[in-house]
């Protein structure tokens, strides 16, 4: 077969696989970046757009007079070779007006990123933490705070041989139990940082991304002109279950916020009893397997097996047979890839895990575990 | 005076024979011969990488590997490919080559040299056995950022001194390097007479030096974080995690410029030759190669905009980045300047050069685009950046080294290659490389992180087509071993100067050279120079 058949057949092959690729979905092509719903992700667009106009014409016009040069200087065409060697003139040229072509972009860049950078004047602040793997939201003015993570739904499905199909679940991997809520035409401060290691805090609606920085807190500022339900990950690499950590925003109205945040105060008041009384085994194991179902099974697994080299079992470990302080300590405190849940989690939930984890599975310790063994272990 | 009185053994070209030809190899030629061998294996280690993470994102949902392990192949790809296949490789031509091109008989330190190589294969055990160890391989994203590179196990130690070791290799070669071409150049070859590929070298060679001890002192401190209570990285002991990130971009930005300028030397003598005409801008050639240099120790930050620098900074390293497009816009210039009016033929190292030439611009518009600071805080850890560096690394730096490889292979050989196989590896390679790469800035700009072992269903399509053409390309590159293969073991004789443009003192050896390149020095003319 001679070379360019070959290449008609390679080349056809990759049509026919391309085309079989695309599917359906052929109108469902996300190719540029979003406008946005803030006036900052608004310039950052336009700033995109005329960049992506500039390198274009610049390499419509190099690559055309490549092209021209491929296509007549060539030695079948009977072409010459010319022995010129240098031009000081054209070096001057092709060296000034790629100057100020770049002097051109860098002016309405700086004034965009001078724009970015003013946080001052906020109405709110929001303070955004990143833990392995999960958001932690802090209403600074109004004493609301909580965990953001992963939704069920995806969380079930994106497990290995889960058997469900990521098409069948809404928003696969961009859901969350419970959003952020913020108020529309309104400037909100928001800061970042992190308890364990660094994250990227990043809703594309916005315009923009921040790290989340442990020991550091970085300001940021938004302003969100229309109501809706806007969508984020986590962007910088944090560990195993970096890709399942979602941000999700709902925007509402000024009333929708204040109505909300009564709500919220409220539900907080009650979440917070109960760490101080005697709880029974029963409860402790069904609040347990909730909380190890959010919380440790993605690294230990369902059933406690682990992963082999990697992930301890904690199904027959020698720890969660052993002595309850250490169990307890490591649960806390961390080591290693295991985050630090002291943190993350209320002496209630740590109490039940501890206890769910000592008799499940074919652990059977009979331990009971109260949260105030945890509150002193602390 | 004659070197062949020093190498009295070896005047007639009686090579050492058996494995110790290879162990205690002194020779140049034997030396280049492993560092690219070894490039080519370490190159499928981390292409195979490439395809698990490849497999595992053809459709959403997870279906080969834990999410760990999947880190863990990211990590280690751009590790293997990064020190095991790119440099060597650069480091593989450049002994080959550097002592051709300059008129002497071998590197001014041939028994450094062989220890130079000899540290590779050890410094990749290490670094690959961490597979086998509790807590697995590293998984932290190649960059090492702290506090996350410190939680793993054992493999951390393992990680750390594989690269003080590939450094220490690093800094030896490059050392060498320079001590060869500003000792043993012929006479009358002076510095603006050596070939560009010479000079290119020489400037990694110096950025080498620069660079490698400030990585090798930001891992030990790593290092010394996890196992001796320091706290150079950790906020609650007073240090600052983004003090790491600032070294590591301190090397890790010049180490960039490591990796491409080798290739631009290489596109700077094939570009000639194929043109029938002398290389454009000599001079402004040497001068932009050094400013990119200098001007790469400057811009280091815009790997970390949305860390939260002050705004005098954040500007200061735009500009600086901007800057940068100035002299490698000159290169282009310069290179295109040289084709045109020549007499132009499309051998396979010319199609590689072009195919380098317009896929590497590619990549260098999108790094403009992320230069812009405000328009980064989106594209920053996107797959925008992942198409962008592959932009600029696979056909840009790999296309340079194998069009260099298409070069010389005939000379070094003394047989020519199969011509036909060549065209075909190269217009599969850049077909499926477009495939591959170019959906991804789609997939960026669309709001895809990289680094994600599963994504959202919106991104299925693209996806599935980058990992199409992933797979044809990796299967691409068995052309190019079988190439080398066949070239090797025979077929038509090469003719001393291989091509008929080509200039330049290794052309005035015979193909295939004898072991001690010049054992008198050679005659510098005005032929010979520059080329």
């Amino acid at each position: 077969m001679s070379v360019i058949k070959l290449k008609q057949t390679v080349l056809a092959v990759i049509a026919v696989s391309l085309f079989l690729a695309s599917g359906t979905a052929l109108a469902d092509y996300a190719l540029n970046l979003t406008e946005g719903v803030t006036p900052t992700s608004h310039e950052v667009y336009e700033l995109h757009m005329v960049i992506l106009y500039i390198v274009t014409a610049i390499g419509v016009v190099v690559f055309g007079v490549m092209g021209w040069s491929i296509f007549h200087h060539r030695k079948s065409k009977g072409a010459v070779a010319h022995q010129f060697h240098h031009s000081t003139m054209t070096e001057i040229i092709w060296t000034t007006v790629p100057i100020l072509i770049l002097v051109g972009i860098a002016v309405p860049a700086t004034k965009t990123l001078i724009l970015m950078e003013e946080t001052g004047d906020a109405e709110m602040t929001i303070k955004v933490t990143g833990y392995q793997w999960k958001w932690k939201y802090d209403y600074l003015d109004e004493g609301i705070s909580f965990f953001s993570a992963l939704h069920q739904d995806s969380n079930e499905a994106r497990q290995m041989d889960s058997g469900i199909d990521p098409n069948t679940i809404e928003n696969y991997l961009l859901e969350v139990d419970k959003p952020l809520v913020l108020p529309v035409e309104t400037k909100i401060r928001i800061l970042t940082t992190a308890a364990d290691v660094i994250h990227a805090w990043w809703v594309p609606d916005l315009g923009w991304k921040r790290d989340a920085i442990p020991g550091f807190i970085n300001d940021n500022w938004t302003y969100i002109e229309e109501p809706g339900v806007y969508r984020g990950q986590c962007a910088e690499l944090c560990g195993k279950d970096h890709g399942y950590m979602p941000i999700v925003l709902n925007a509402v109205s000024k009333e929708e916020y204040a109505a909300w945040v009564e709500e919220q105060k409220a539900e907080q008041i009650e979440a917070a009893s109960g760490s101080d009384r005697e709880w029974s085994m029963d409860e402790l194991m069904e609040r347990g397997k909730a909380v190890y179902a959010a919380n440790c099974a993605s690294c230990h697994l369902a059933e406690g097996q682990g992963v082999e080299g990697i992930f301890p079992a904690l199904n027959g470990s020698a720890m969660v047979n052993g002595p309850v302080s250490e169990h307890v300590n490591i649960v806390l405190n961390g080591k290693n890839m295991m985050p630090v849940f002291k943190a993350q989690l209320n002496d209630v939930d740590i109490a039940a895990a501890v206890t769910y984890e000592r008799n499940s599975w074919d652990n059977s310790t009979g331990d009971v575990i109260q949260p105030s063994v945890v509150k002193i272990a602390r | 005076m004659s070197y062949a009185a020093v190498h009295e053994d070896d005047h007639h070209d009686h090579k050492p024979t058996g494995i110790g030809r290879w162990l205690f190899s002194t020779n140049h030629k034997d030396i280049g011969t492993m560092y690219l061998v070894f490039a080519l294996i370490m190159f499928f280690v981390g292409g195979a990488m490439a395809m698990v993470i490849r497999a595992e994102l053809f459709q959403p949902g997870l279906q080969y590997v834990d999410p760990q392990f999947f880190n863990s192949m990211t990590t280690v790809h751009a590790l293997v490919m990064i020190f095991g296949a790119l440099m060597p490789a650069g480091v593989g031509l450049a002994n080959w080559m550097i002592p051709m091109m300059i008129g002497a008989p071998d590197m001014a330190m041939p028994r450094m040299n062989n220890m130079s190589f000899w540290i590779l294969p050890f410094a990749f055990a290490l670094l690959l056995s961490t597979f086998f160890m509790q807590g697995g391989a590293p998984a932290g994203g190649w960059t090492m950022y702290p506090p996350l590179v410190l939680q793993l196990g054992d493999g951390f130690p393992f990680l750390i001194f594989a690269i003080h070791f590939l450094g220490l290799s690093s800094i030896m070669g490059a050392i060498n390097i320079i001590a060869t071409v500003f000792n043993m150049r012929a006479p009358h070859m002076g510095f603006m007479k050596l070939p560009l590929f010479v000079w290119t070298w020489i400037i990694t060679a110096f950025l080498l030096i620069a660079a490698m001890p400030v990585f090798a002192g930001a891992v030990t401190m790593l290092l010394t974080d996890k196992y001796f209570g320091t706290a150079f990285f950790d906020a609650a002991g007073g240090g600052d995690p983004v003090m790491f990130q600032h070294l590591f971009w301190f090397f890790g930005h010049p180490e960039v410029y490591i990796l491409v300028l080798p290739s631009f030397g290489v596109i700077s003598q094939i570009i000639p030759t194929f043109s029938r005409k002398p290389l454009f801008g000599y001079v402004s050639m040497v001068y932009a190669t050094a400013s990119i240099a200098f001007l790469s120790f400057f811009v280091w930050a815009h790997h970390m905009f949305t860390v939260g620098m002050p705004l005098a900074g954040e500007l200061f390293f735009m500009y600086a980045t901007m800057a940068i497009a100035v002299p490698t816009g000159v290169k282009i210039f310069n290179w295109m300047a040289t084709m045109w009016k020549g007499s132009m033929t499309f051998e396979t190292p010319m199609l590689f050069a072009i195919g380098f030439l317009i896929m590497f611009s590619i990549g260098g518009f999108t790094g403009l685009m992320m230069g812009i600071t405000p328009v980064d805080f989106q594209y920053h850890d996107t797959y925008f950046i992942v198409a962008h560096f592959h932009y600029i690394i696979v056909p840009g730096i790999i296309f340079g080294l194998m069009g260099g490889i298409y070069y010389w292979l005939p000379k070094w050989s003394g047989h020519m290659y199969d011509e036909k196989l060549g065209k075909l590896h190269f217009w599969l390679s850049t077909i499926s490389v477009n495939v591959l790469f170019f959906p991804m800035h789609f997939l960026g700009l669309a709001g895809m992180p990289r680094r994600i072992p599963d994504y959202s269903v919106q991104f299925t399509d693209w996806n599935q087509i980058v990992s199409i053409g992933g797979f044809v390309f990796g299967l691409s590159q068995l052309i190019f071993v079988w190439v080398v293969i066949k070239c090797v073991r025979g077929g038509e004789k090469a003719t001393d100067q291989v091509w008929e443009g080509a200039h330049g003192l290794e052309f005035t050896l015979p193909s295939p050279p004898p072991f001690h390149s010049f054992t008198t020095p050679p005659e510098v003319t005005e032929e010979t120079a520059h080329s």
